[in-house]
């Protein structure tokens, strides 16, 4: 049945553009079939939140996260676009907007937009960087306007190249929240130089975040890209899907730690890949993506190349929750660690047992990730990321805490911390930080400056100035404020620890 | 083992030499700047209690004539060290090497370096000595943050683990730095020939205060004294700021950004090719 209410307030709002009307009422429609069998246990763990799709809608229709085979679209153009190879860097950026506008996701925005350094650095020859720049400053621009979602993402690195660096100087001077940027680091391939002006920007800008390259690469290979928030998934494919448990509710249900690990767990989990599974089916067996789309048929996509995310969050709450009598807490007592790691052993002991379906790129496995939240989340810490006001005083026990609980997650897992602005005079010291995080299996960090307009909030950007506008009630471009502004109130991000100060 | 008064360990500090670095600070100084930014750090607890009764926390109490500092009571409110008449702090940690690298080891492998600063760490050579041949076996790098009133040649054993000094030149007429600091600068100029001619003049730095400090001429004097080396050292000019700052300095206004730019070219005129305004 159609929710009509739902479909009536969408189309008269005042707060959504035109365009987020259209989105939200493709929704309303989408969210009227009922064509996945959900069995009641499901719907139960659904009803108290420990189950969540992240509104990926009733009839999966593309999958989730798509990463088009940029490269080889560089290399061949595109038949169905009637695009011939570029060959200038004009033409390369001109096919490239046009291309992405046919990306869809679960945004229906592109959540992945290549290694914009990459793709460009040959057509270099010839400009000075003052052209460069004005063509970049074009191009970002009109990716900001008109990609009005904030779950997008572009990469650089890890080498160093003109294009990156170029990349870097109208970044920090543009200050877009869209899209964002994570540099690829690793420090046998990448100059310390090249790393200091990414750090400095992402001080100017909130971008870029910096990827643990060596520690990443492991599950694809190079063939991977970061998309969206904080997903590391194989290039030429995506993920079909995402839905995570809720450790948060799930621990609600739970007499003791016994009991939440060996029934609760094992029975949400397996439900979890269950309803996965049923979301590939329909995708791959009948939404017709894989036979009709032209980013299949021209190689860009490959239906062996996409997996299952299993999702997880809120791991804080959970372990202080099944400590609340001896007030131990995640992020802060060994005893509250040591439980947060036999919960991910579990989890890391159940998921790969479950078969998933058409995902030969993993081994037919899951994936874990370590999922960074939502606008309605309240009171649930993102992925294994310690409460805002339990960060440890050193940021040396923070990181090692990081360390401790990123390498359960080959899918995406991330910190943010926001940094004291004394840091701009001295980016090298901020990068011994990254080095010394990396060396110890942190896999993913992103910095913002404490002064800075553009907020990271879960994994995302908003600027403060934008969710000023949104709480007042005004129509704002990119619906991520409307996602974040609340998330940023609820959830106290202003008073995140200031890191370096 | 030499224990020495440790006013802070800073575990993460952008400010005190290249890439991320744990600074100590010790306590207590030889000279007196008009223009220091951590005045409590100057001298030694002498015990006269005038802070006692006025923490709000109950942390200190005097005991057998002492002050004794409760850590665990502290909320690091500073009222001791406002009222202090004293230009010192109650709340020291007499710490030998050993217990100072436990607490660096805490940052490990987040920094590259650390770096004694103070008061004036060269008050305590034997003491950085033992701390450096600690440091340098975890892949550290040591560095001196210093006034440079004390002769860094004197103590050749330090300096094999030493891996530079970063060296106040506050003034170069004898004159002017007396009237600054009340002490004399002989030293710090064999200490810019001596660590300069061993390749372990890490920078150097002079604060300008118009009319209180002869930056041209020091920016001069350094110059003529390193001579062909002037190109590789670092120069940092800092402008006078008043955060911190106590007695007559405190009401003093900082140069101008034009000025500052005035003494980096003049700067640059005399040979420095690393300049840094801050």
């Amino acid at each position: 049945m159609i929710d009509l209410d739902n479909t009536y307030q969408t189309l008269t709002s005042r707060e959504l553009t035109h365009e987020q009307k259209l989105m939200g009422l493709a929704k309303c429609a989408e969210n009227a079939l009922d064509v996945l069998n959900i069995p009641p246990r499901t719907k139960h763990f659904f009803e108290t939140g420990a189950i969540n799709d992240l509104f990926e809608g009733g009839a999966p229709y593309r999958p989730r996260y798509i990463l088009p085979d940029y490269e080889k679209f560089v290399e061949q153009g595109s038949e169905f676009l009637k695009l011939s190879p570029p060959k200038t860097l004009d033409e390369l950026i001109f096919s490239l907007m046009i291309l992405y506008r046919h990306v869809p996701s679960i945004t229906n925005f592109p959540v992945y937009l290549g290694s914009l350094d990459k793709m460009m650095e040959p057509y270099l020859d010839g400009h000075t960087d003052e052209e460069i720049r004005e063509k970049l400053r074009l191009f970002l621009t009109y990716l900001d306007r008109t990609i009005t979602d904030s779950f997008c993402h572009a990469n650089l690195g890890p080498e160093d190249t003109r294009a990156g660096r170029l990349i870097l100087q109208v970044e920090a001077e543009l200050k877009n929240t869209v899209p964002n940027f994570t540099i690829k680091y690793d420090p046998a391939i990448t100059p310390d130089s090249f790393m200091e002006q990414a750090i400095q920007c992402s001080l100017d800008c909130s971008n870029p975040a910096i990827c643990n390259h060596a520690a990443n690469r492991v599950p694809f290979g190079d063939q991977y890209g970061v998309a969206s928030c904080y997903n590391i998934l194989p290039t030429q494919g995506g993920a079909y899907t995402l839905t995570r448990v809720t450790l948060t509710e799930l621990v609600k249900e739970a007499k003791n730690e016994e009991h939440f690990l060996n029934e609760l767990l094992p029975e949400c989990l397996g439900l979890i890949a269950d309803y996965m599974n049923e979301r590939i089916r329909f995708i791959v067996e009948e939404s017709g993506f894989f036979e009709s789309n032209f980013l299949v048929k021209e190689g860009l996509l490959s239906k062996d190349r996409f997996l299952g995310m299993f999702g997880v969050t809120g791991l804080a709450e959970c372990v202080n929750a099944l400590l609340r009598e001896q007030g131990k807490k995640y992020g802060q007592d060994p005893e509250a660690d040591d439980l947060g790691v036999r919960i991910m052993n579990r989890i890391n002991e159940l998921v790969p047992q479950y078969k998933a379906l058409y995902s030969p790129v993993c081994g037919d496995q899951f994936l874990l990730h370590a999922q960074v939240g939502l606008d309605s989340d309240q009171g649930i810490t993102s992925g294994v990321r310690i409460p805002i006001g339990d960060e440890p005083v050193s940021f040396a026990d923070h990181l090692r805490h990081s360390s401790k609980f990123h390498h359960y997650f080959p899918a995406g897992v991330g910190d943010i911390f926001p940094i004291a602005s004394n840091v701009h005079q001295n980016p090298a010291a901020l990068l011994d930080v990254v080095k010394g995080a990396f060396s110890l299996g942190v896999q993913y960090m992103s910095f913002y400056s404490a002064d800075t307009d553009l907020i990271r909030i879960t994994g995302f950007l908003v600027k403060r100035s934008e969710m000023e506008k949104y709480r007042k009630h005004e129509a704002v471009l990119q619906n991520t404020t409307q996602l974040g502004a609340p998330n940023y109130d609820k959830n106290h991000l202003a008073e995140r620890k200031v890191r370096m100060a | 083992m030499t224990k020495v008064p440790v006013n802070q360990i800073i575990p993460f500090s952008t400010v005190d030499g290249p890439g991320s670095r744990t600074s100590i600070f010790l306590q207590k100084c030889n000279i007196a700047c008009g223009y220091c930014h951590n005045p409590e750090t100057q001298n030694l607890c002498n015990n006269c209690g005038v802070c006692v009764p006025r923490c709000p926390e109950g942390a200190l109490s005097m005991v057998d004539g002492v002050v004794v500092w409760d850590e665990s009571k502290c909320v690091s409110c500073n009222t001791c060290i406002e009222v202090c008449p004293h230009h010192a702090s109650p709340k020291i940690r007499w710490m030998d090497a050993p217990a100072v690298m436990k607490e660096v080891e805490k940052n490990i492998p987040f920094i590259r370096g650390i770096t004694v600063s103070g008061g004036e760490c060269g008050l305590y050579p034997q003491f950085l000595q033992e701390l450096f041949i600690l440091a340098k076996a975890k892949g550290l790098t040591c560095l001196l943050d210093s006034n440079g009133t004390v002769r860094f040649s004197k103590y050749p054993e330090l300096m094999k683990v030493c891996d530079g000094v970063m060296l106040d030149v506050k003034a170069w007429s004898p004159g002017v730095f007396r009237a600054l600091t009340g002490g004399d600068n002989a030293a710090v100029k064999e200490n810019l020939l001596f660590l300069s001619s061993c390749g372990k003049l890490e920078e150097v730095r002079i604060v300008n205060v118009e009319g209180h400090v002869d930056a041209e001429d020091a920016i001069r004097g350094t110059a003529e004294l390193l001579g062909p080396l002037t190109g590789n050292t670092r120069l940092l000019l800092i402008s006078f700021r008043n955060n911190g700052v106590k007695g007559p300095f405190a009401a003093f206004s900082s140069p101008s950004a034009e000025r500052m730019k005035q003494l980096a070219e003049l700067a640059a005129s005399v040979g420095f090719r690393n300049i840094i305004v801050k």
